[in-house]
């Protein structure tokens, strides 16, 4: 009888998350088909804004309840744990994903330098693992901060090589802008470092890099919690990716749903031009409104007679 | 990146664009609503998108527009403070081998055709500098064989240490041409696509390089490229739907600067004038025309606005303080114009007044007359 109920119960909690699922992703296509920007990296179109990765989670099974219950469509993996005398596709991480859905993106974390992310980028490729290629260049193993010159360096060989190469980088505009110039496919700086879940740390200059971005600016590390993947998205962020803050927290599942829940309701206050106003703002348009319509300082001339 | 607005523009189709733009001015209350939203944003010196642009130049829009050139000047005191720069063009030719409907120098219009040899040239340069200009643009028609490269680079030689910036709007030329002109002292480009509209593109523009639409869209990525500090675009306001052409225009800006990110854009959208065998002009309203100019600051608040001699005293006295950030005085737009030479000009000027007359304008609206902004070493 016990056994019974147990059984029960299961079916409907996996059940259940079927429902979430189906659920979410009706919301990200409904709201991609609105969106006037959809997100399109190197000609492939996401519907999901949220990446996620593949490190620190307790098991494979609770990495996969999060990819799954997140509908991300971009997972990134570490090249080095990834097991090189085995076929990619019996890695344990990589075959518990429906790769006809997910974009892979091999990462060179572990990387000092330009040449060893070049030589961990080619592997990858070698392996079968694709010609996407998260490029990370973390000199300092404590805070893994990324080295800009570095970075620019291997970004201009691995396009030269028919990389896709997705950089992450210090939220620095110039960097920025020249990586783009070199043929990056998007530009990922950082909120804050890598897996202090202190979230956007870096607004002011993110903002800059938005506005001055030609290819999706996706903001990478540092995003603890969901709302600060709101917040990403309000300021106009195109995606983020998330790993540490999923991977630690006790239900795995239910910490991505949430994750893509905040993704969907940022981009949703973006494409609507929701400010948080804290009361002020709306106020001011009247203001400014009103005594525009009562005296018109700047265009009332062209009411006037013309002499 | 090695993509050319040629390419970048096809996700934006001239007819669709208008089509869009048409119905935010059929949704009228609907409009209204985003408007509000957008200005809200404005306000809070947030960043505007393209598609909300487009409601900012829609007719809805234009109930709101004293709000917006508000907005507008806000924005433009705060990235250019109060300064003006003053710059005046220098007719180096109106011989022209191409034929456009609405121009007066248009091949076959049988008018009084000049080109200044280069001692003329700098006997005209050398006026506008004893009044005071050190940013001067030379002009020419579009004749490879009358006026070749070689001479546009050979009066920007012997201009260039009395000028701290020359500009060129010619013909378009490929990229070693404008790297050369570089070396000669050219720092700046101005070229304008005068409409997106493909169809009434090919009606106005008969013969000549101009037949070749996309070469002449492509003309600012070839700036770019060879990495002139200044480039200048624009829509000739008047030749098709002008709403679209204002959003296209807008388009190009964004796309060119955050492409060649070390160029600074700037933007004019001439109205179109009578010129010779042209009478029959279109008008953009007034308010319709503000609109456009005070609506481009609020999406592009780092671009140079520039307000053409083709305009009304009266009105540059009022526009100038919204949004403008640069403008001509004192413009001649016959070869020769200055030193008194007979030669029939491309247009119409309407603002006839001298330099001092403009300086002391500006000076009365608390602005400030800049002649000088660069050096030419900073080429």
């Amino acid at each position: 009888m016990l056994f019974f109920y147990f059984f029960v119960n299961m079916t409907l909690i996996s059940h259940h998350k079927d429902v979430i699922k189906q659920n979410l992703i009706s919301l990200i296509e409904e709201q991609q088909k609105r969106d006037p920007n959809p997100l399109r990296i190197a000609g492939r179109t996401f519907k999901s804004r949220l990446f996620v990765g593949t490190g620190k989670f307790s098991s494979i099974e609770s990495m996969k309840e999060a990819i799954e219950m997140s509908c991300t469509e971009m997972v990134t993996v570490a090249l080095r744990r990834i097991d090189l005398s085995k076929n990619i596709n019996e890695e344990d991480i990589i075959s518990v994903m429906d790769l006809n859905k997910i974009q892979l993106l091999p990462n060179t974390s572990g990387a000092r330098d330009a040449e060893e992310a070049i030589r961990i980028a080619r592997i990858a490729r070698e392996m079968g693992a694709g010609n996407w290629i998260k490029l990370e260049v973390t000199p300092d193993p404590y805070y893994l901060l990324p080295d800009g010159k570095e970075t620019l360096k291997a970004t201009e060989v691995l396009v030269k090589e028919g990389f896709v190469v997705l950089p992450y980088i210090q939220a620095d505009p110039v960097l920025a802008k020249q990586l783009q110039e070199a043929g990056a496919a998007t530009v990922m700086p950082l909120g804050s470092p890598i897996g202090s879940n202190q979230g956007i740390r870096t607004k002011e200059s993110i903002k800059i890099i938005i506005e001055q971005a030609f290819v999706p600016v996706v903001i990478d590390a540092g995003l603890g919690l969901p709302s600060h993947v709101s917040e990403a998205f309000e300021i106009g962020a195109d995606a983020v990716l998330v790993n540490t803050a999923i991977a630690i927290s006790q239900h795995t599942g239910y910490s991505a749903y949430s994750f893509a829940l905040a993704a969907i309701a940022g981009r949703e206050a973006f494409l609507n031009g929701i400010i948080a106003s804290q009361g002020t703002i709306e106020n001011k348009l009247t203001d400014t409104w009103k005594k525009a319509e009562a005296s018109s300082p700047l265009t009332g001339f062209l009411d006037e007679e013309r002499r | 990146m090695t993509t050319q607005f040629s390419d970048y523009i096809k996700q934006f189709p001239f007819d669709e664009v208008k089509s869009k733009i048409q119905s935010l001015n059929q949704n009228e209350k609907y409009t209204r609503i985003k408007i509000e939203q957008i200005l809200n944003k404005a306000l809070k010196e947030e960043h505007i998108q393209w598609y909300e642009f487009l409601y900012l130049i829609s007719d809805p829009a234009l109930e709101y527009l004293e709000v917006i050139a508000q907005i507008a000047q806000k924005i433009t005191r705060k990235r250019f403070g109060n300064a003006i720069l003053i710059y005046a063009p220098l007719y180096l030719s109106n011989e022209c081998k191409s034929i456009c409907t609405y121009c007066g120098f248009r091949y076959n219009n049988l008018i009084k055709r000049r080109t200044l040899t280069i001692d003329e040239a700098y006997e005209e340069a050398m006026i506008l500098h004893k009044q005071g200009i050190r940013h001067i643009l030379l002009l020419t028609g579009e004749d490879y064989r009358n006026t070749p490269v070689n001479y546009i680079g050979e009066v920007a030689e012997r201009l260039k240490y009395h000028f701290s910036s020359i500009g060129i709007e010619v013909y378009p030329l490929k990229t070693e041409e404008y790297e050369f002109l570089r070396t000669k002292g050219i720092d700046s480009l101005t070229i304008y696509q005068e409409t997106y509209d493909p169809i009434r593109y090919k009606e106005v523009h008969l013969q000549g390089v101009k037949k070749r639409m996309e070469f002449r869209l492509n003309c600012p990525d070839r700036g770019g490229t060879a990495s002139l500090r200044r480039i200048g675009i624009g829509a000739l306001m008047g030749l098709s739907h002008p709403e679209t052409d204002v959003a296209m225009v807008g388009l190009h800006a964004n796309y060119l600067s955050k492409k060649y990110w070390k160029t600074h854009i700037t933007i004019s959208l001439p109205r179109l004038r009578p010129a010779e065998n042209f009478e029959d002009v279109p008008m953009v309203s007034n308010k319709k025309y503000v609109l456009f100019l005070a609506a481009l600051r609020i999406f592009l608040p780092d671009v140079g606005l520039i307000l053409s001699t083709r305009e009304s005293p009266y009105f540059r006295d009022h526009v100038i303080p919204i949004c403008i950030t640069q403008i001509s005085a004192g413009s001649k737009t016959e070869p020769g114009g200055y030193s008194g030479k007979k030669a029939t000009e491309q247009f119409h000027i309407e603002d006839h007044r001298s330099i001092p007359e403009i300086v002391e304008m500006l000076k009365s609206k608390n602005l400030d007359p800049v002649f000088t902004d660069w050096v030419y070493v900073m080429k």
